[in-house]
This record gives structure tokens, C-alpha cells and sequence, in this order.
């Protein structure tokens, strides 16, 4: 399979992208806006609502993952801890929505804090086991701890958020997502680009080095990791009070490796990555009903496919599933131009 | 007093002594180089002193206060610069952003970019490959970035570790060049290097390191004709 025609396609795109850039955000936010009057079905808007959900999960796990370098494998761990936060906080203790969605991000967030300051002095594959220990031993406390959780049974009849005396429809669930979702991945790209991301990306390089420069590795690990948590929870309250039933088997190892599979997907460190990864991989099943029991296998064989021929994702920027450098052919990829070297100094070596 | 003194400092990786008793020191504004064979410690003793490696007895003073196993960011913030062995800089940021993150501990942007001017001026190269990925850079460039990053910080003392490593003898000279200059600007340098003749020429005073232990440290032109140092490291006599 050839991926040159692709190629061609997405120099063209971001060429077209950077040349326009306000027409292409207008042409975005209309297409984004108008899109709940232009699907008619309940059940599209549904989906549509889901991707916005992932968003908010991928783009979390991007700042653990994809600038900071830190392999966690337990995501949908704290995706439920949000989840039902926010759940038994409005069925259990009558709180309003509105509260509930903060706190519950509040929750995983200090959650992220407490697991990071425990495990994030451990390195990628110890890391990675630890984390993904975690993500069951939630799973068996919701499962155990009934008093709080049901157990089992999960927890029904989360209330459907009102604002102003009107009760959300599935184009108000649409309009909030929308909004949690810009408002996340605009401060995430804010921070990328602020002296917090480029500490991130120089731990992500070298820790060593990073810390010789008067980084606080450590402490920058911990706040990386508790802010994509922290997204997770405003995620997984979204989707208690969006899917109005949770059980622990919604954010089971499974979610994890599907919200993994996605930010892969997209490219790792990258902004606009989970965008895509989220949106094709919640589209792919859904299109394909069919498939919807392979589900798992087809979220493994991308997996794999990226990793081996993919490693920079549909983004392709340079991230973590990145072999160490070969040298690089010229003309390929967005940074192709920096990869031409030009020797001035005779005779030297490298 | 001195601006760095190490005394009777020693290190174990496990049940390996790799540091046993060494002592030495940096007066303020000198440029000190510690020469020795591989395996002799050199690369170990900038660790310890920039907190990557903890010291397991002894002690480390800077400016007087002990910084031994104190954590790398607070010695950094100290006035610490450490130069890694293998250069070690952020391949995927630009050269700017390399020097920005280089500049961590400074909260003040006006004087980060009067920092990075200074460092285009010392390393004109740098200036051209300003928007370049860090990665792309020759060796020479790579080592270049390395040292310019370490500057950033504004350091009183700065550690550097094997800068001829991998480079090409018109590079070497070309580097070492840029050490005595940096030297010149009132930053005091311990330079930890293999290539001993080109290191007792740049450095006012030297220590050789043999396993972990300082067998001689005299000033500089003096170890050049000393006759164990000619045998041992300068492949003369």
C-alpha cells in the first residue's frame, strides 16, 4: 500500500490551511456549529456528541503521553472516577450539574496528583504496569464498593442537565460538548506553547538534561499528569449525565487502550492529533455497525499498523512512538526542510 | 574562599566505588579542566556536582553553602550550569526554543533575549539555524547549542563534559576557542575532558583523575611538560 498519493494530499491541505487561516477556523466553527441541523437523526447528533467526549480523553492523555513522555495505561480510570463523581454527587447528594462537572474534574484531577506523586518517579514500561494496575483496581472498587457505587448494578437515572428552566435536548448535549471540548483543546495549546510545554517537551527528550536546566522534572510530571486526569473527569461526568447509566465496565483496561489507540492514531504530541484519531475511531465502528463486535480488534491492528509504519500519526509529528532517528529522506513530512543538512565546516564529522 | 570546593567527595554505583576521596577546587573566574583515562570518574564527579548522581560521604561547597545531593533544578538555580557528556539537546525544538528552555530558571523575557543575543553573537552559526529543529544540527552546531543552552541560565560556574567528543580536530580547536572566550566574559569553568593536550592549553589549572582519585593537580602549562602527564595522556616521550 502505497501512502504517497496521502502525502501530497496533506502537504496540499496545510499549505491551503496556513495560506487561509481565518476562512478555514470560519469554514470549521459553521460546519461545527451548523452540524446538529444538519443531522437529522437523533442517533448521528449521538455520535457526533461522543467524538466531542473523546476529544476531551485523547487530548488529556496527549499532555501525559505526548509531551511529557510518560507511558499511562490506566486513562479511563480516572475517565470513571469523574464519571461517578459526578453521578453520585447529583443522584445521591442532589447536586446541580453545573457543580458537579467541575468538582468531578477537580476529583480525578487530585486523584492524578496523589497516583503521580506515588509512581511517576518510575520510568516508561515500569510506569506503564503501575498505571495500568491502577486502572483495574478501580474498576474492582466500583464493582465492591456498593455502598457508594451500586456495585454492579452501576448507577441509572443521573439527571439530565438544565439551564435556565429548560432541560437539555440532544442539540444542547451537542452545543456543551462543543464548548468543553474547544475550551480544552485551546488551553492545551496554549500551554504547549508556553515555558510549561517546552519544560514538558525537554523532559520528554531528556530528563537529565531537563533537569540541568533548573526544570523540576519531577514536579512538572506530576502537574502534566494531573491535568490530563483532570480532563478525563470533566470528560467521564459529561458522559454520566450524557449517557444517564454508568457501570464499571464503561471504563474498564478496554477504554484505556481505545483512548491510547486514538491518540496514536492521530500523532502523538500533536495538537490537532486527537482531534482526528477521536473522530475517526468513534466514526469507524459506528459506520461499520457490522464490525461493532470486532471493535477491540480493530482498535489493536491500528495500534499496531501505526506503530510500525505510522509512528507520527495522521499529524505526523515527531512523538513518542518514534523510532530513535534514522537519517531522513529528504521531501518528506511537514519538518522535512530542517532535516536537509548542509555541511559548511570541511571535513567534519558527526 | 573559593567558588567551588569539593572535598573528600565519594560515590558508589551499588557496590562499585567510583569516586574515592576527591577533592578539588574552582576560584572564581578560573578556567579548570580535569583531565583522565575513560572509566576514571571525570563524567561522575560533574554528576555529583550538578545533583544527577548522589554522593555518598563527603561534601560540596558553593559559594561557600553545601550543595551535595541538593536536587539538580535547585543547584541549577544556584548558578550551576551542567553541559552533558554527549551534548544531550532537544532534538525535536528549534534552536530558540533549545536556548528558551535553556533559560528556565530566568522569569524575565527581556533579559532571556538579551541572553540569546549574546549567545548568537559567540555563535553566529546558531543565529542562521535559529528556526531549525535541534536534531538537524552537525555535531560541531550540536555542541555549539549545547554550551550556548547551558549559558542561558546566566551561570557563575559552568560544567562542561567532554566538548571535543566526536568532533573533528578544525571543530576542537574551534570550540576550545569559544571556552576561553566564554571564560573571558567572567564565567568560571570546570571542563572535564580525554583530549589532554587541547584541554592543559585552554585551562589556567588541572587535576588528573585515575580511578577514582586526583593523583596530581598543578597549574596547567606545569602538567603539560610534567613527564608522568606526557606519558600517560599526551602520547609523548
Amino acid at each position: 500500500m502505497s501512502i504517497k498519493p496521502f502525502h501530497a494530499l496533506r502537504e496540499k491541505a496545510s499549505l491551503f490551511i496556513r495560506r487561509h487561516r481565518i476562512t478555514t477556523a470560519l469554514v470549521v466553527a459553521l460546519f461545527l456549529l451548523s452540524l446538529p441541523y444538519v443531522l437529522t437523526s437523533a442517533y448521528h447528533l449521538r455520535v457526533a456528541t461522543l467524538v466531542g467526549i473523546y476529544v476531551l480523553l485523547v487530548s488529556g492523555l496527549n499532555v501525559i503521553i505526548g509531551f511529557t513522555g510518560m507511558f499511562s495505561l490506566g486513562h479511563a480510570a480516572f475517565y470513571g472516577i469523574g464519571a461517578y463523581t459526578s453521578a453520585m454527587l447529583t443522584t445521591m447528594a442532589g447536586w446541580n450539574f453545573w457543580l458537579a462537572l467541575p468538582v468531578a474534574g477537580i476529583v480525578a484531577g487530585a486523584f492524578g496528583t496523589l497516583i503521580g506523586l506515588a509512581t511517576l518517579r518510575l520510568r516508561r514500561v515500569f510506569l506503564a504496569f503501575t498505571t495500568l494496575g491502577f486502572g483495574e483496581i478501580i474498576r474492582i472498587l466500583i464493582l465492591n464498593l456498593r455502598s457508594f457505587t451500586r456495585g454492579p448494578m452501576g448507577i441509572s437515572g443521573i439527571p439530565i442537565p438544565r439551564i435556565l428552566g429548560w432541560t437539555f435536548t440532544g442539540r444542547g448535549y451537542y452545543y456543551l460538548i462543543l464548548v468543553l471540548a474547544t475550551v480544552t483543546v485551546a488551553t492545551i495549546y496554549r500551554m504547549y506553547h508556553s515555558r510549561v510545554g517546552r519544560a514538558l517537551i525537554a523532559i520528554r527528550e531528556d530528563e537529565t538534561a531537563a533537569s540541568s536546566m533548573g526544570i523540576n522534572v519531577f514536579g512538572y510530571k506530576v502537574l502534566a499528569f494531573t491535568v490530563g486526569c483532570f480532563f478525563a473527569g470533566i470528560a467521564g461526568s459529561y458522559f454520566a449525565h450524557f449517557q444517564r447509566y454508568i457501570s464499571a465496565e464503561s471504563f474498564a483496561n478496554l477504554e484505556s487502550f481505545a483512548i491510547i489507540t486514538m491518540l496514536a492514531l492521530g500523532g502523538t504530541g500533536s495538537i490537532i492529533g486527537p482531534i482526528l484519531g477521536s473522530t475517526i475511531l468513534v466514526l469507524i465502528p459506528e459506520i461499520f455497525r457490522f464490525l461493532m463486535q470486532y471493535r477491540g480488534v480493530i482498535y489493536g491492528l491500528t495500534l499496531i499498523v501505526v506503530i510500525v509504519y505510522r509512528p507520527g500519526g495522521l499529524a505526523n509529528v515527531k512523538g513518542v512512538f518514534e523510532k530513535p532517528k534514522p537519517p531522513k529522506r529528504p521531501g518528506k513530512g511537514r519538518f522535512s526542510f530542517g532535516r536537509r543538512r548542509t555541511v559548511v565546516i570541511p571535513g567534519e564529522t558527526v | 574562599m573559593s567558588l567551588l570546593r569539593v572535598t573528600d567527595l565519594q560515590v558508589h554505583y551499588g557496590a562499585i566505588n567510583a569516586l574515592k576521596g576527591v577533592s578539588l577546587e574552582v576560584e572564581e573566574g578560573s578556567l579548570v579542566t580535569l583531565i583522565g583515562a575513560n572509566g576514571a570518574g571525570k563524567t561522575t564527579l560533574l554528576n555529583t556536582i550538578s545533583g544527577a548522581v548522589p554522593g555518598s560521604a563527603g561534601s560540596i561547597l558553593f559559594r561557600g553553602d553545601e550543595i551535595l545531593n541538593e536536587l539538580p533544578h535547585l543547584i541549577t538555580r544556584r548558578g550551576i550550569a551542567h553541559v552533558p557528556e554527549g551534548r544531550k539537546i532537544f532534538g525535536e525544538l528549534t534552536v530558540e526554543d533549545n536556548l528558551r528552555v535553556g533559560a528556565y530558571v530566568q522569569k524575565d523575557k527581556k533579559r532571556i533575549n538579551t541572553l540569546i543575543e549574546r549567545n548568537y553573537e559567540l555563535f553566529p552559526r546558531l543565529a542562521e539555524r535559529r528556526r531549525q529543529e535541534g536534531g538537524s544540527l552537525s555535531g560541531g552546531e550540536q555542541q555549539m547549542l549545547a554550551i550556548a543552552r547551558g549559558l542561558m541560565s546566566d551561570p557563575t560556574l559552568l560544567l562542561l563534559d567532554e566538548p571535543s567528543l566526536g568532533l573533528a580536530p578544525i571543530l576542537v580547536e574551534m570550540v576550545f576557542e569559544l571556552i576561553k572566550e566564554i571564560n573571558g566574559l567572567g564565567v568560571s569553568v570546570l571542563l572535564v575532558e580525554q583530549n589532554a593536550n587541547i584541554a592543559l592549553q585552554t585551562a589556567t589549572f588541572g587535576y588528573v583523575l585515575e580511578t577514582g582519585r586526583i593523583t596530581l593537580a598543578d597549574n596547567a602549562a606545569a602538567l603539560l611538560n610534567n613527564k608522568a602527564v606526557q606519558n600517560a595522556y599526551l602520547g609523548v616521550g
